[in-house]
């Protein structure tokens, strides 16, 4: 619901989402907080926390170099979910997602997992490699526990299985910018118009793209793409990589950054002169039908 | 046995799994690749020329058939007979070649002229250099950092060969984090290159595709053996780590009930140190490269670093056909030590005149605990997978320092 809501208000607006990744107890759990309440007060939507992972196979070098901090310091999965039940609490209404790899689902058993991401107020589960063709193992769990389950939408997916990932997606749609591993190094976007045109013909929920968007220029070109938000992932852990030892630094560096990407998003509408037509298909007006279609694969958020 | 075997088609594949085991468990983005891979795997069994011609290298290039030797006198307790499956004679040293020129084929069927490979020992890696610069492709080879330092020789194989080896020195800097990194070289490649993965372990079409390419090793020794004692053997034995030797071997004598299949994991340093690679025995179930399988791991789902001297076992996940054979009763699981296992590298080079590889050792070692073991004479046939050149700096280094 946090989400619906989210999209709705920001349709009003005229405004892409902006959701900023970060690893969840990076570099420390106190400066995770910290993190993220930077994040929040500099025009965050919504957030997309990350569990760090022994074996992060989507991941470029950035990302993967900042799980060691959490998992040298034993910051785990439990702990993640104690993080992010504080979150919760100072932020009533923020969309909260996870992602994550699909061992750490698994491992504790899945319902426990789903379990305790509902108790600590998680609104979205990704499995970074759990396609929808293998939503079976993990569905069930999500379901009971009300949470959404997020699919990705790649640049080269047949149409099958995009017509899987926009009637199974839930909350938002990942749209990838390209193909390739998370990382700022190449931020070329092959995501064409027609990617986003058809998930838009499938219903799909709300699309929000993410890989190699770390500029304001990047945001330009979603938003043209016709997306409805943006993900920034590994810029962000890009800076705390780099500043970590000095913590005010790297707030300020990141205040400053959530700054200018969420007011491109915010903006970026404006600036193109685009305005939400009220047509047949859009995700935002239809999205009580959206409901509906997903009601109907036994999906209902 | 623990159980009886229900159905002829209980170890048979269904889709992405065998059993409960297998799936597809790689980012979406891979999903197109992998479903490409599989219709051109599934086509190529039913290719008249695409079999010809892999029939043709197999013999003409790689050597095929390979010989069983009966062993003089390694292991003849209690009348015992040991029978090795020589894969060690197999152009490139190592079981890996059979299935690396098959892959190759399908890459130059589908289109693709850059193979990426993951290797440990670096026997897949040498598999796959000769198989691209036999057939014109450009091949890159991710290998841990660890692994290329203990296995020195493979390296420069791989090098003359033409192939670029690139070292991985993140996470333990080993077979798993060579995967990792294959993947992810995947992940934007997959239009123009592809991932020739070297074992039975990794997202569905791999386990089938490997086993299928692999199991004339199991079906060769079946008839040699038939030529040679006028009867299956007792026991089919095969060291594992992603476990493609062993799948390979054991293949073509699952439905040989009387036929005892035994895998043979490395504990390392001992099954109750942390040091070892015994994922079968030790580990629990879980998703690691593609599959639902089992995986050494803490009760989070972080995966642990395995431990084995054989860079070639050192894999904390296993094939998910093994984990069915293991959890069907079809197949038993055990393991044997680092020392155990250079005791038989010794062993067999002088008794025999065969330099077995560390990996194949562990086998050697187990058959060796059985013969001893057993009150009646047995047939035991082993898969001797690879030749030991590569290891022997290594072992030289590990035999000077404890002298």
């Amino acid at each position: 619901m946090r989400y619906n809501k989210l999209f709705n208000s920001l349709k009003e607006r005229n405004q892409l989402a902006y959701i900023p990744f970060l690893l969840l107890g990076d570099p420390t759990e106190e400066l995770s907080l910290k993190l993220i309440d930077t994040l929040v007060k500099n025009g965050a939507d919504a957030l997309e926390l990350g569990f760090a992972f022994s074996d992060p196979v989507a991941d470029g070098p950035v990302i993967q170099a900042a799980s060691l901090r959490p998992l040298t310091n034993g910051f785990y999965v439990d702990a993640g979910f104690k993080l992010i039940s504080q979150v919760r609490a100072k932020y009533p209404d923020l969309p909260i997602g996870i992602l994550t790899y699909a061992n750490l689902v698994f491992a504790p058993g899945i319902e426990q997992f789903y379990d305790k991401a509902a108790r600590s107020g998680v609104d979205s589960v990704l499995i970074a490699d759990c396609p929808v063709e293998e939503r079976d193992l993990f569905s069930a769990a999500a379901r009971n526990c009300s949470i959404d389950t997020v699919y990705i939408a790649p640049p080269d997916a047949g149409p099958s299985s995009l017509e899987l990932i926009a009637n199974y997606s839930q909350g938002y749609t990942y749209v990838l910018s390209r193909k390739g591993i998370t990382g700022t190094e190449n931020s070329q976007q092959e995501t064409g118009t027609d990617l986003i045109e058809q998930l838009k013909q499938l219903q799909a929920p709300p699309l929000v793209q993410g890989f190699g968007i770390s500029k304001p220029e990047h945001v330009l070109q979603a938003a043209e793409a016709g997306v409805d938000g943006i993900i920034t992932g590994s810029a962000i852990v890009n800076l705390i990589n780099e500043h970590y030892n000095t913590p005010d630094k790297m707030l300020d560096l990141v205040a400053d950054y959530a700054k200018t990407m969420s007011d491109a998003a915010h903006n970026a509408r404006h600036q193109l002169k685009m305005v939400h037509t009220i047509e047949k298909g859009s995700n935002y007006v239809d999205s009580g039908n959206n409901q509906t279609a997903a009601a109907g694969n036994g999906t209902a958020s | 046995m623990n159980q009886k075997v229900n159905a002829p088609t209980q170890f048979e594949f269904d889709g992405a799994y065998i059993g409960q085991f297998g799936g597809q468990f790689v980012p979406q983005l891979l999903m197109p690749a992998l479903q490409q891979l599989n219709k051109a795997f599934e086509a190529s069994l039913v290719d008249n020329d695409f079999q010809t011609e892999l029939k043709r290298l197999l013999k003409e290039y790689a050597g095929r058939p390979t010989p069983v030797t009966e062993c003089t006198s390694y292991a003849r307790i209690n009348q015992s007979r040991i029978f090795l499956k020589r894969e060690d004679l197999l152009h490139g040293g190592a079981h890996k070649t059979n299935q690396v020129l098959a892959q190759a084929l399908l890459a130059k069927k589908m289109g693709k002229h850059r193979i990426i490979a993951e290797t440990g020992a670096g026997q897949h890696g040498v598999a796959t250099a000769l198989a691209c610069a036999l057939l014109g492709l450009k091949a890159t080879i991710y290998m841990g950092k660890k692994d290329c330092d203990r296995q020195a020789p493979n390296v420069f194989r791989m090098q003359l060969m033409g192939a670029e080896v690139i070292p991985v020195d993140n996470g333990s800097a080993s077979l798993k984090d060579a995967i990792n990194e294959s993947l992810r070289d995947w992940a934007s490649s997959y239009e123009t290159t592809h991932y020739l993965l070297g074992t039975v372990a990794g997202p569905a079409p791999f386990p089938k595709m490997v086993r299928t390419f692999q199991k004339i090793i199991g079906e060769e020794a079946k008839q040699q053996m038939k030529e040679l004692i006028g009867q299956l053997p007792d026991a089919v034995i095969a060291c594992v780590g992603g476990g493609s030797n062993a799948i390979g071997i054991f293949a073509d004598f699952i439905k040989d009930e009387q036929v005892r299949l035994i895998g043979v994991e490395p504990a390392g340093k001992g099954l109750d140190t942390n040091a070892h690679g015994a994922t079968l025995l030790k580990g629990h179930e879980g998703i690691l490269h593609g599959a639902r399988t089992y995986v050494m791991q803490d009760k989070e789902g972080q995966v642990q670093e395995s431990h084995s001297v054989s860079a070639g076992l050192d894999y904390p996940a296993v094939g998910p056909e093994h984990v069915h054979l293991m959890t069907s009763g079809r197949a038993e699981y055990v393991s044997v030590t680092d020392e155990e296992a250079l005791e038989a590298f010794q062993e067999l080079s002088k008794s025999e005149g065969i330099i077995p590889a560390l990996e194949s050792s562990h086998a050697l070692a187990y058959a060796k605990k059985l013969a001893a073991e057993s009150t009646e004479p047995l047939n035991i046939l082993v898969n001797l997978s690879g030749r030991g050149d590569k290891d022997l700096a290594h072992v030289m280094s590990i035999l000077n320092s404890s002298n």
